[in-house]
């Protein structure tokens, strides 16, 4: 045995005998991953998070939380001289005077912008292949609350260098805490230690920022990770993947390596873009002044829809009995990302309620097999996407020659009037890939190769397609329309419930369009057709 | 000189003082005042002359005969020959066509047509004149610091914190100022040309338009910092490169990452 | 592990029931890599991984090299992207090298090294047996029965609301985070005759300073010894324009808040506090650059497109003796956004 082996065998054996560790290894080393590339946009959001943690730490070493004013000495000459926040100058100095601050600057930032946008088309992978339904839905509900924080952490983070970009940014989150009815002046106070913007809330942000909430997103993300871990993750169907089963690599090597390389890759790609693309030149902004303003002046793209919602919204004011409520900041400000997210954290519950199903689901479905809640999907999505391009209107209008006045409208009427066009285009397209999928089953693949018959004609061969392919086209579920019970078990008339109602009808509009999946007896019959 | 003294009581010698003394006069007079000034006024009345006749033949159509304005088009009286200088000279006028603003184009005239039509704007009312190159030394007079904190003041508004541009209302637009010879930014400052209201000299001082100018040239003429850097139109390029480019990148890798090895 | 199987050991037994053309045929065979069969291939990979961690540790190498002899100074130009720092560019490069070099190589060993054969795993439900469930509420019942939960009600009362009320002192505790507003909103520094200064160097101004067309950001002329914070600024910065004063149509109880078509609003939007600085001086249109709400300055500052709900609150100014421009009263409403206790 060599003294390597004895060394590791004797730490081994110390820590198993004082933790048991041995038993819990043996039963998950070997734990099977099913392997896809959309499963690894997890991941990419994992894997940013632990990039920020790693810069954050570095640029903590060097910022100055703090808005005391100072008169800046330090090397960039169009800042010389000025009167600016020790936050502000801390972080120039770091980005000019420090080796690598400013690539740590720019890592920190572009991995904040891919740790959301990692999170997002996660999140979307995992509501367009089901992969919420039970009993994944907790872990929806969590992920959920992990983009909420990642936006609310990313708004902070954005917030603390105290330039005028950022500066702006706090000022327009101060208006929609002041206009919170009844106690919003009283927390806008509290929050800012009197007036907007005091002198203390970079410290306060900061201890948020670098304390309270990655420590809150440290703490989901192990429990987000942990219940994939035992609930084993869900695959693709296909031949010889069942509800039973998980086909996949082991963690141990394969995944290990794959996971553990991936990291790498993601860390990699990240300096990359800190390497060779600006991010936030806080610099240039200048430091924050409340009489000053850019034109441009835009949040980073995750808080973009909502900036877009604010511009769009319409300028309602209520007066009445000596008080003031904004609908003009609270509608776009809080009640509609409310609902939104709301809605977005109960689908998998509302999806159960309409259908009936409470059975374990381990298997995805493919988009176009749950044409309705694709469609759903791409119906939110759309509606994100107008109020995004809304709150860059007036970069859209000075780069396409366009005026912000059209934008505005555009995106007023295009908000209610896109996402249902999205929705029915959607599911038809849905319900059209299902119709080839059905005549792929029954007639074969397409060929390309053009034959002509005896009698002149030109056909198109189509070769029939394997035993494999066939499963996969067919081994999805079609389930029935939840009926209005309108008898009861004895046979009595009962009208029904409006809840009853309501849920068939949603029930009727899930699954009332379905192109038939083929079965044994469609082939069979066109078999005996053929011969 | 004695000998000369000594010549002085001969009979020629008054005629001679008096012919030079008459000599000195005549020079003097024509060194002095009126001739050589008559001159100069004469090439200017020559150029406020040509300047009227490119007038009427190119801009009357719309100002006026007399360059009075209609409620449509703005007066010339007063404007000054900085402003002519500034909309002729970068080819915002004469109009192209009738968009919501005045482009830069080329210039249609020629730098002495313009000074023509400048000088006989000017001669109609008096209004800012034309700076010369003294009085543009942004590099002697100019405080960058300072630029910096009076333009995010008076101007980022509009064409951005780092003079790239902005919006307006109804496709209106604040140009970039990447690239604008100072005396044409100096001149836009001092005539508030379209859109733009006026800085004159009493509310934004020569010296602080100078110091502006410096910030601007200093972002123009200034080096990446960290890299390429998209357009300095702020988030909205960098939320495009982090989706396209980064996730982009990643999501490729992960594809690689998944797919069987031959 | 006895849930784990070869997927292709495990094929076979299941397209037994292949009679049915739409049965689960089971996993598709297994088709084996170049490198599992040739050994030059493998060997080749083999060599391939090792280069790329090689490459790797050159790279960091380099990554060294650039943080000590690269100046901070020293911008190389690169064609696209212009000039730029090189030594911010060379740490970054060499850095996201070293760090997907060893990514790559991992991955590529992962996938033509490493077994390939995918496994089956079998699940199991996740619902405990009902013996453990009814066994949990066994057990609950007995302690809350040992505890006398269900027959010392005073206790349970007594401890419920001693939680209840203690979860408040934390809310208590957040009371001094900040003073309460009183009136901080609705006061500025503007007074009757404070002049006003152009910001940020504090300028007074003269009525004939400001053309017709002009613009001035202006703040309030502060007494000797105090000066204008951040706070001051965000409710004191005002506008200024001149118009011809034949341009204006303003209600009839502000006519005389003008000063020869001088005319002064709060700069801070009164949607959500942004500086309403745009001013196009032949529409008379002032923008907001934040959500775009445009205000109408010939009608007092009108709301005329985009969110705000409220004109920019005008202040009345005139001339002091010496000619100067200053405030004729406070402002008249609160500035900024809309709050609560805002009455109007």
């Amino acid at each position: 045995m060599t003294t390597g082996k004895r060394i590791g065998g004797n730490v081994a054996n110390f820590v198993d005998e004082r933790t048991g560790a041995g038993r819990a290894l043996k039963k998950n080393l070997g734990k099977v991953f099913p392997d896809h590339w959309s499963f690894m946009l997890g991941e990419v959001a994992m894997y940013s998070f632990v990039i920020l943690l790693l810069s954050g730490t570095f640029l903590t070493f060097f910022f100055v939380p703090s808005q005391e004013e100072i008169i800046y000495k330090g090397n960039y000459a169009p800042l010389s001289g000025l009167s600016m926040s020790q936050a502000y100058a801390s972080t120039v100095d770091m980005s000019f005077d420090v080796r690598g601050g400013m690539l740590m600057r720019q890592i920190h930032h572009w991995s904040a912008l891919i740790f959301l946008a990692a999170m997002v088309v996660h999140m979307m992978r995992v509501f367009f292949t089901g992969a919420y339904r039970k009993p994944r839905e907790l872990n929806w509900v969590l992920g959920v609350g992990l983009l909420t924080l990642g936006i609310v952490e990313g708004f902070l983070g954005y917030s603390l260098p105290d330039d005028l970009l950022s500066g702006t940014g706090i000022r327009i989150a101060e208006a929609i805490i002041q206009a919170i009815p009844l106690i919003g002046t009283y927390v806008a106070f509290f929050l800012f230690g009197g007036g907007f913007p005091g002198t203390i809330f970079i410290s306060r942000i900061y201890t948020i920022h670098v304390l309270l909430v990655p420590g809150i997103i440290l703490a989901l993300i192990t429990a987000h990770v942990l219940l994939v871990w035992f609930q084993k993750h869900t695959q693709y169907p296909g031949p010889g993947r069942t509800e039973k089963n998980v086909v996949g690599f082991p963690l141990l090597p394969v995944y290990m390596a794959k996971a553990g390389g991936f990291f790498f890759i993601v860390f990699g790609i990240t300096t990359f873009l800190g390497a060779v693309a600006s991010i936030n030149p806080i610099w240039l902004y200048g430091p924050y002044n409340p009489s000053q303003i850019s034109a441009g002046s835009q949040p980073d793209w995750y808080m973009g829809w909502l900036d877009g919602l604010v511009r769009m919204a319409p300028n309602w004011e209520t007066h009445a009995f000596g008080h003031t409520v904004s609908w003009n900041i609270l509608i776009p400000g809080l009640i509609v990302p409310g609902i939104m997210f709301t809605g977005l954290a109960l689908w998998p519950f509302i999806e159960s309620w309409v259908t009936g199903d409470k059975r374990e689901h381990h298997l995805l479905e493919r988009p176009r097999n749950a044409p309705t809640r694709t469609a759903v999907g791409a119906m939110a999505l759309t509606f994100t996407m107008v109020t995004l391009i809304n709150g860059g209107n007036d970069l859209l209008a000075t780069h396409f020659g366009l005026s912000i006045n059209q934008i505005m409208w555009f995106s007023r009427i295009g908000v209610f009037v896109l996402p249902p066009i999205a929705y029915f285009v959607t599911k038809r397209i849905c319900l059209g890939l299902q119709h080839k999928d059905r005549d792929t089953v029954l007639h074969g693949r397409e060929s390309g190769r053009l034959v002509m018959l005896p009698s002149g004609e030109f056909i198109e061969v189509h070769e029939p397609i394997d035993q494999y392919a066939r499963y996969s086209l067919t081994n999805h579920e079609q389930p029935a329309v939840v009926e209005l019970q309108l008898e009861d078990a004895h046979g009595v008339a009962r009208p029904g419930s409006v809840k009853e109602k309501i849920r068939a009808r949603l029930s009727r509009g899930m699954y009332g369009e379905q192109v038939q999946k083929p079965t044994e007896k469609d082939l069979l019959e066109l078999e005996d057709g053929h011969h | 000189m004695k000998k000369i003294l000594r010549h002085r009581r001969h009979p020629i010698a008054h005629f001679l003082v008096l012919g030079i003394a008459l000599l000195a006069i005549g020079f003097g007079y024509t060194l002095l005042s009126p001739s050589n000034a008559a001159i100069a006024t004469n090439a200017r009345s020559q150029a406020v002359e040509e300047g009227r006749q490119i007038f009427l033949k190119g801009c009357s159509s719309c100002h006026g005969l007399n360059a009075e304005g209609s409620t449509q088009v703005p007066t010339l009286l007063g404007v000054g020959a900085a402003s002519v200088d500034f909309q002729v000279g970068t080819g915002r006028m004469p109009l192209a066509n009738n968009g919501v603003q005045a482009m830069r184009k080329k210039p249609v005239y020629n730098a002495e047509e313009t000074a023509a039509l400048a000088a006989y704007v000017a001669s109609l009312s008096p209004g800012p004149a034309i700076p010369n190159a003294a009085q543009l030394n942004y590099e002697r007079d100019g405080n960058i610091a300072e630029g910096g904190q009076l333009f995010r003041t008076n101007c980022a508004m509009c064409h951005n914190y780092a003079g790239q541009g902005g919006a307006l209302t109804q496709g209106k637009y604040a140009p970039s100022l990447m690239g604008v010879e100072v005396k044409k930014m100096y001149e836009a400052m001092l005539t508030g040309p379209q859109s733009m209201p006026v800085f004159g000299d009493r509310a934004i001082s020569p010296q602080q338009k100078l110091s502006m100018i410096k910030f601007l040239k200093g972002i123009d003429a200034e080096k990446g910092q960290g890299g390429f850097s998209l357009g300095k139109v702020g988030p909205v390029t960098e939320g495009l490169v982090g989706w396209v480019l980064g996730l982009g990148l990643l999501i490729g890798v992960s594809v690689w990452l998944g797919a069987k090895s031959k | 592990m006895s849930d784990t199987h070869s997927g292709h050991e495990n094929s076979g037994q299941q397209s037994s029931t292949a009679l049915s053309p739409l049965a689960d045929p089971g996993l598709p065979p297994h088709v084996y890599r170049r490198a599992d069969t040739e050994p030059r291939a493998a060997k080749k990979a083999e060599q391939q991984v090792a280069i790329l961690f090689g490459l790797s540790a050159a790279s960091t190498i380099a990554f060294i090299a650039s943080f000590v002899g690269i100046k901070k100074d020293v911008f190389v130009f690169v064609p696209l992207f212009g000039s730029t720092q090189a030594q911010q560019l060379a740490l970054g490069i060499t850095l996201a090298l070293s760090l997907f070099l060893i990514g790559a190589g991992a991955v590529h060993w992962a996938k033509t090294l490493m077994p390939d054969h995918e496994v089956i795993q079998d699940r199991h439900e996740l619902r405990s047996s009902d013996e453990d469930r009814q066994g949990v509420i066994d057990v609950f019942h007995e302690g809350a029965e040992a505890a006398g939960l269900g027959r010392r009600s005073l206790i349970k009362r007594t401890l419920l609301g001693s939680v209840g009320l203690v979860t408040l002192t934390p809310i208590l505790l957040l009371r001094d985070m900040g003073p309460l507003p009183r009136k901080q909103l609705e006061t500025t520094n503007w007074a009757a005759g404070r002049r006003l200064v152009t910001d940020p160097d504090g300028k007074p101004l003269k009525a004939s300073d400001l053309q017709v067309g002009a613009v001035a950001h202006i703040l309030p002329e502060m007494p000797e010894g105090s000066e204008l914070t951040l706070n001051d600024l965000v409710k004191d910065a005002v506008i200024v324009v001149r118009l011809r004063p034949e341009d204006l149509n303003l209600p009839a109880d502000r006519k005389d808040w003008v000063h020869e078509g001088i005319i002064a609003f709060s700069k801070i939007c009164s949607h959500m506090g942004c500086a309403v600085g745009l001013y196009e001086q032949q529409t008379h249109h002032l923008l907001c650059p934040c959500h775009q709400s445009t205000f109408d300055v010939e009608t007092g500052a009108q709301v005329i497109f985009g969110p705000a709900a409220r004109p920019l609150p005008q202040l009345a100014i005139t001339v002091d003796s010496e000619g100067y421009l200053i405030a004729k009263q406070g402002f008249t409403q609160p500035v900024g956004p809309s709050f609560w206790e805002r009455s109007s």
